[in-house]
């Protein structure tokens, strides 16, 4: 890992915001399922969130043709993905790549290392990000792996294929 | 030979089965509250966290200790009593103290239970650390890491304890318990509210080329470079501008972490009883990396192996790492 979150190359240019727009409408079915699941299964989560179920995060994958927004509130769960220009007001950022913050997730990558390497990037409320990351680091095994397995062999194929494609 | 338990870090219950799994010998960590040094927000123990916790390493051979390492203002002692009085009835095997009342308490109330004396007491002459295991029945202490090798090989000879050092993780200003500069500039004590450098009062800002500023509660106190590491956002790491330092410098420390890997056959040799990993702060990868690097090493050293230590400088503060005092007094 070495370049910056800000030095890598965006999906930019001409018909990137059309993409953009189809691309969240695409994935949006299958992220509302994915996080559902997650908060059935992971409800300790929330606690360790504390005030901060309501904040605003937006997690910017740099080279995805979108940006997701959660807001992980129990009572009102949100993840969607949003087109760049049209991403809402954060209460905090989180920027990298993708299979970064995919790692981060599974702590398969230690997130202190990664911003202190200039991995990662956080902007806004830092409490907030420091809470999702302890929630996030307290669920034992793969987010990513049971996110895959929602979707049987399809979903673990994806998620190899993923791996290959956006390495760390 | 000394038997050089491994004392290593858990901010969760998923990090303490981590660290267990990974060959910890201990595994410290606390509550949600003042009562400990790294109260941050989402990170720490419910009672019935520490319980099922607690059944969970003892049932793999490992201990629990409980950090109660903070100092009570005035009149809040209750807290720290009902902490001690917690993790007694759930079966922790010590507790990390640094305040001599807490000592008091659990040394009458819980007698049965360990006290080891924490860093945070600052402890690093024989005549104060024979003082806590006179008085309080102190059976460790951990000492402070402004001590070179020869000079803790002499404390051991001098005191009735056991003695642990860290050899991996943090690396803070040299006045465990004393560092009042988050208080200066937050209002909120290392010392008695547990946190240092707040992450209420952090805030990074990007900048157009490429450059990272950290602020504490409005006060940058260091702007990395386009290309460089960066480090925690704690005033003693701090980089400043002086007139007579223009550019920017460290007044107090740099952003780099203690690495002892290559000490450990020294530090048994010394006498020193135990290891500590820094870092309950961080997550189930980083816990899970050092304590199995330092696992092996241990185990080899035993068994009278060269310890093959792996490189974890990735996982440094600033991606720099140092022997600090335990090498050499002239180290900064």
């Amino acid at each position: 890992m070495s370049a910056r979150p800000d030095t890598l190359p965006r999906a930019s240019g001409p018909g990137m915001s059309t993409l953009a727009r189809l691309s969240c409408l695409m994935v949006q079915p299958i992220l509302t399922r994915v996080v559902r699941r997650i908060a059935k299964r992971h409800p300790s989560l929330f606690a360790r969130l504390g005030p901060h179920q309501g904040t605003d995060f937006v997690i910017d994958a740099v080279e995805l043709p979108f940006a997701l927004h959660l807001r992980p509130d129990p009572q009102a769960l949100l993840f969607r993905a949003v087109p760049r220009d049209a991403t809402p007001e954060a209460g905090a950022t989180i920027r990298g790549k993708f299979m970064l913050l995919l790692e981060l997730v599974d702590s398969e990558e230690d997130g202190d290392a990664a911003f202190f390497s200039r991995d990662l990037e956080v902007t806004g409320d830092t409490e907030a990000v420091v809470r999702l990351r302890n929630a996030l680091d307290d669920v034992d095994g793969s987010i990513a792996e049971e996110t895959a397995e929602m979707f049987g062999p399809p979903g673990r194929a994806i998620l190899a294929r993923l791996r290959r494609a956006y390495p760390t | 030979m000394s038997l050089a338990e491994l004392i290593c870090p858990a901010g969760t219950p998923a990090a303490l089965r981590t660290a267990v799994d990974a060959g910890a010998d201990a595994v410290y960590c606390g509550f949600q509250d003042a009562t400990n040094a790294r109260n941050f927000p989402g990170l720490n123990f419910t009672p019935d966290e520490l319980a099922a916790s607690v059944t969970y390493a003892h049932g793999k051979g490992a201990k629990v200790l409980l950090a109660l390492n903070t100092y009570p203002p005035a009149g809040k002692v209750d807290l720290w009593r009902q902490a001690a009085d917690t993790g007694a009835r759930l079966g922790v095997d010590a507790f990390i103290v640094a305040d001599m009342g807490v000592a008091d308490y659990i040394a009458r109330t819980h007698p049965g239970v360990r006290l080891h004396l924490s860093v945070q007491a600052a402890a690093s002459s024989p005549e104060a650390i024979r003082y806590y295991c006179q008085n309080f029945g102190v059976k460790r202490v951990v000492l402070p890491r402004i001590l070179t090798i020869p000079e803790i090989r002499e404390i051991r000879k001098e005191i009735p304890c056991e003695i642990e050092t860290f050899i991996f993780g943090n690396h803070g200003l040299m006045v465990e318990g004393r560092c009042s500069l988050t208080n200066y500039l937050t209002g909120q004590s290392t010392n008695m509210d547990g946190v240092c450098s707040p992450a209420s009062d952090v805030e990074y800002k990007r900048h157009e080329d490429g450059s990272m500023s950290s602020q504490l509660a409005g006060f940058t106190i260091d702007c990395f470079g386009a290309d460089e590491k960066a480090g925690y956002p704690t005033i003693c790491k701090g980089r400043y501008t002086a007139p007579h330092r223009p550019e920017g410098y460290y007044a107090f420390e740099e952003p780099v972490s203690l690495n002892l890997s290559r000490l450990l056959p020294d530090l048994i040799d010394a006498g020193v009883h135990a290891f500590k990993i820094e870092g309950r702060q961080r997550s189930k990868s980083y816990v899970r990396g050092v304590v199995s690097a330092f696992r092996q090493a241990v185990d080899d050293i035993r068994a009278g192996r060269e310890a093959n230590i792996a490189d974890l400088v990735a996982l440094t503060e600033g991606q720099k790492q140092t022997q600090g005092a335990f090498e050499t007094k002239k180290w900064r």
